[in-house]
């Protein structure tokens, strides 16, 4: 992905009241774990991608209702919003995702896309196999009480952990 | 006979709406109208994007049964159930069974509230919480949603934490206050119920017919938690929500945020394919894990989850008539955004409760009541668009609301007792009209003949009318407002000024071109000085200006704001007649009155033969248009008033077309007179605003241009006693904007007279800042 791209994301994210966080590969454990407001809960993330110790993954719904902080992988991520994409999937990164106050998502690099059109392209078959997916942006919000509010329902913090492609 | 007692009825209710909820709509709904401006400002290819969502809805709502048979196949292939309801009665029942009594968090759903869900699912026994926050809070306060998006926002904070205190039982220290404590304490409140769901409701703001997709556009994320944390979910909504593709999606997701509350996105977008794959989350099971051991990120993401079931309701309740309904059909379009309420001057000052119906409300509201409850409910709050047609740039798929709004006005004219006519009027409306249509109207849409005879009776008739009884007459037998000055109308006509002075003074050798100055009703008898300054200032600019006799023909704009439409298409057919002459004759047609210029350009293709329409539109130009034309192609300005010296310009030099005038000597720079300017709405629907600032300031006007949508006055609007109290209100902004300034232009009749209610009487149309002195 472009450093163009990149850069872009970063901006985006900030616009929406979120952070991102670069890291290596290797390094992710030990960036998530700074990011960390234990108790936390999380989702085994993919392609070799490990977790600080002392997450829970395969949480039970008392260690949903606990944590502090939620962890899953994102899917894809657009530029142009700062936007997160997570996926509904059997191991249960939607309510990891959507429960705790602090989100921790990860994602890499090189899915990072430019904007919403890239973005969309790339779901329509996975979609059309019966995919489900959120385009989260920064964290909830609400107007609603009279003067905007972060974090209504889901989380108040976003931490976004951008895994730099390896070399090989 | 008129309904006096109905009009006061009227007039009462919009006074307590304004009362109660008047300043806290106000203010939500201009900052998201303002949010509006700045987010589409900043996105790249904005009016591309209208066109492409536009494109898809046209084809969506055309191949309709099509794409319900396509999403049936995909949500079935998924694992889901849908069931296609003909009726509100119809969709609940099928609720009614998955539901059967247990418990229901819902997502915000003005599908539901269409159908009176919950009263339905209550009557089962059945414990039903809305999650949205704003709607909860009028669940809690036993009231009806506001606004599309923002359902609660004629709600204070202060009003909410009193609510909140008294339903539950709140004091001291636990009485939460601020808007962050009032959302923790909902937000642990409404967890409590989610946790213990049986069943998920929500709505979806768009279904993808090839993969079965739904789409939740919320900020929140209890849309995300109603769907997923219980086993069941029941999506309800709008047969006309279908679009063909995903990909699809795309517009919509950029266009919708920008356009209802200027977000340029919401927090979440969800795109949901049920069953989904996520596991329910069983709080009852609270000890075991939710998923398989050792599963990771993205495992099964394509399968739906064994537990859960789905069921799609897909309501008709009266949508597919509606597309079978030329006038109607683009109501479907609608991505319920709110921009129309958003944008509306009305909606602005008493927000939905006064400018809605059984469900829907601002602009939109009238096709949809229209559609889905009948004339009678569309009927209440049609009279309140005025057609000044804001709306129409502001709505994301370019629904022209005014047009469905004059036609439905229409439809509820015929409608009448056909034994209800005024003889009081009988002698003033010479129109096309049957049934048992409202004097009032009657008489504001013959409006052509009523200047007429003023005219030839001044100055008798103003005297006559400005007389104590008749006004309480007018009041009572025609609905116009006691407070409001009538217009004055002129014993000499702009035409027979126009021929008393001898014709054209640009001789034809002499002509840059040669033009015809439309004598609209209002400039023919009421405000002529605006035309005799059209006409000077054209001739300063050497065009060879006309105003036969022969022109002075009514657009059909007064009948057309009165729903008459089968008159308005006569007077448009006559006018068409003596215009396109002038047209075929090589001659321009300018315009002052901007709702007339908004008839040709926007109107007559409705009225009129399409070539026809395009001629004539093609043909006119709006009067500080046309000069802004002139100037840049290389007429001098030396003849014109400037500001600083009363008349002729410092320009000494010759310019070039596309100078722009931007770096003489007296140019706009601070360094001139200031003026106000309060461009009229149908004129800046159609883009002509600029024009009028760069003429004023080329001739070294310093300009501060109106922030608001509209004046309140919208023709007609404002002298019906019901409305006399909202349109003033309406206008406020104006007064807090324009209050200081020592000179005040505007570009509309009633712009002006609003103005001058305002104000103080002082009010000018630009070409009268600019024409050179009566000679």
């Amino acid at each position: 992905m472009s450093s163009d791209t990149l850069s872009a994301f970063v901006a985006g994210a900030e616009d929406h009241h979120a952070s991102v966080h670069p890291s290596a590969p290797d390094a992710v454990p030990g960036t998530v774990a700074d990011l960390i407001d234990p108790p936390a809960v999380g989702v085994r993330l993919p392609d070799g991608l490990d977790l600080p110790e002392g997450v829970a993954t395969d949480p039970t719904p008392a260690e949903l209702d606990a944590a502090n902080t939620g962890i899953t992988a994102a899917r894809l991520a657009i530029a142009d919003y700062g936007t997160v994409v997570l996926e509904s999937d059997a191991a249960g990164s939607e309510a990891v995702s959507l429960f705790p106050e602090r989100h921790v998502a990860v994602v890499r690099a090189g899915d990072v896309v430019p904007g919403m059109r890239e973005a969309i392209g790339r779901l329509g078959d996975r979609l059309r196999d019966g995919a489900s997916e959120v385009l989260a942006t920064g964290p909830s919000a609400t107007a609603d009480m009279g003067d905007l509010v972060i974090g209504a329902h889901g989380p108040r913090e976003v931490e976004i952990v951008l895994v730099e492609d390896s070399d090989e | 006979m008129s309904k006096p007692d109905s009009r006061a009825e009227t007039a009462a209710r919009i006074r307590h709406l304004l009362e109660t909820e008047g300043d806290a709509v106000a203010e939500n709904t201009r900052g998201f109208n303002r949010g509006r401006h700045e987010a589409v400002r900043e996105l790249e290819g904005y009016e591309a994007l209208k066109s492409e969502a536009r494109t898809v809805k046209e084809d969506a709502i055309e191949r309709l049964p099509e794409l319900i048979d396509d999403l049936r196949e995909a949500v079935e292939a998924n694992g889901g159930r849908v069931y296609v309801a003909d009726d509100a009665a119809d969709a609940n029942a099928y609720v009614r069974e998955v539901v059967d009594g247990g418990t229901v968090v819902k997502s915000k759903s003005m599908t539901t509230e269409e159908l009176e869900l919950n009263e339905a699912l209550e009557a089962d026994g059945a414990a039903v919480t809305e999650t949205d926050l704003g709607e909860w809070v009028l669940q809690l306060a036993d009231e009806a949603p506001s606004h599309i998006v923002g359902p609660a926002i004629h709600k204070s904070r202060e009003g909410i934490a009193d609510l909140f205190a008294e339903t539950f039982d709140l004091a001291g220290e636990d009485r939460p206050e601020t808007a962050e404590e009032l959302t923790r304490f909902a937000r642990e409140r409404l967890l409590r119920d989610i946790r213990e769901a049986d069943v998920g409701v929500t709505g979806a703001n768009f279904l993808a017919a090839d993969s079965g997709t739904m789409a939740l556009v919320t900020s929140e994320g209890n849309a995300r938690k109603s769907a997923v944390v219980p086993d069941t979910h029941v999506a309800v909504a709008g047969v006309e929500k279908v679009i063909p593709t995903v990909e699809d999606l795309a517009p919509f997701i950029e266009l919708i945020g920008r356009s209802g509350t200027g977000q340029d996105i919401t927090s979440y977008v969800s795109l949901l394919t049920p069953p989904v794959a996520s596991p329910p989350v069983r709080f009852s099971e609270s000890d075991e894990p939710m998923a398989d051991a050792g599963t990771a990120a993205g495992d099964g993401a394509c399968e739906a989850h064994p537990d859960r079931e789905f069921h799609l309701v897909l309501v008709d309740n009266g949508r597919l008539a509606m597309r079978e309904d030329d006038d109607l059909r683009e109501t479907l379009y609608c991505i319920r955004c709110g921009a129309c309420s958003n944008s509306c001057g009305n909606f602005q000052s008493v927000g939905g409760h006064a400018f809605g119906g059984e469900t829907y409300s601002g602009g939109i509201a009238t096709g949809w009541e229209a559609g889905v409850e009948g004339l009678d409910t569309a009927a209440e709050f049609n009279d309140l668009c005025t057609g000044c047609s804001r709306c129409v740039p502001a709505c994301p798929v370019k629904i022209d609301i005014p047009w469905i709004n004059t036609v439905v006005r229409d439809r509820i004219n015929r409608g009448g007792d056909p034994g209800r006519f005024d003889p009081l009027v009988e002698g003033l409306t010479p129109d096309d009209e049957s049934g048992g249509i409202d004097p009032s109207k009657r008489l504001f849409g013959n409006f052509d003949t009523l200047a007429k005879l003023g005219s030839a009776t001044a100055p008798l008739s103003n005297w006559g009318a400005s007389l104590g009884p008749v006004r309480a007459a007018m009041d009572r037998w025609l609905g116009i407002a006691p407070e409001r000055d009538l217009p004055t109308f002129e014993r000499e006509t702009l035409v027979d000024w126009f021929e008393s002075r001898g014709g054209p003074r640009v001789s034809e050798g002499m002509a840059r071109r040669e033009a015809v100055v439309y004598p609209d009703t209002y400039t023919n008898h009421v405000a002529v000085d605006r035309g005799k300054a059209a006409v000077r200032t054209l001739e300063a600019l050497g065009v060879r200006a006309h105003v036969p006799e022969s022109t002075a023909v009514a657009s059909g704009r007064a009948p057309l704001s009165q729903g008459m439409v089968e008159t308005a298409r006569g007077k448009a057919e006559r006018c068409r007649d003596a215009l396109l002459a002038e047209v075929d004759a090589g001659r321009d047609v300018v315009v002052i009155e901007p709702s007339d210029l908004a008839a040709f350009e926007r109107e007559y293709e409705r009225l009129l033969p399409e070539a026809d329409a395009t001629a004539l539109a093609d043909g006119c130009y709006e009067v500080l248009e046309y000069v802004y034309g002139l100037l840049e192609n290389g007429a001098e300005p030396a003849g014109l008033a400037a500001a600083g010296d009363g008349h002729a310009a410092g320009y000494g030099d010759s310019r070039g077309a596309g100078d722009g005038g931007d770096d003489g000597e007296s140019d706009g720079d601070g360094d001139g007179i200031p003026v106000a300017y309060h461009a009229h709405c149908q004129q800046r629907t159609l883009d002509l605003e600029a024009h009028t600032v760069a003429v004023l300031e080329r001739l070294g006007y310093d300009v501060t241009t109106s922030e608001t949508e509209c004046c309140g006055m919208a023709g007609s609007f404002g002298y019906k006693s019901a409305y006399y109290e909202l349109s003033m209100d309406v206008g406020e902004p104006l007064v807090e904007q324009f209050g200081d300034a020592d000179r005040v232009l505007a570009s509309g009749t009633s712009c002006c007279e609003q103005l001058d209610a305002l104000l103080g009487p002082s009010t000018e149309h630009p070409i009268e800042a600019i024409a050179p002195p009566e000679r």
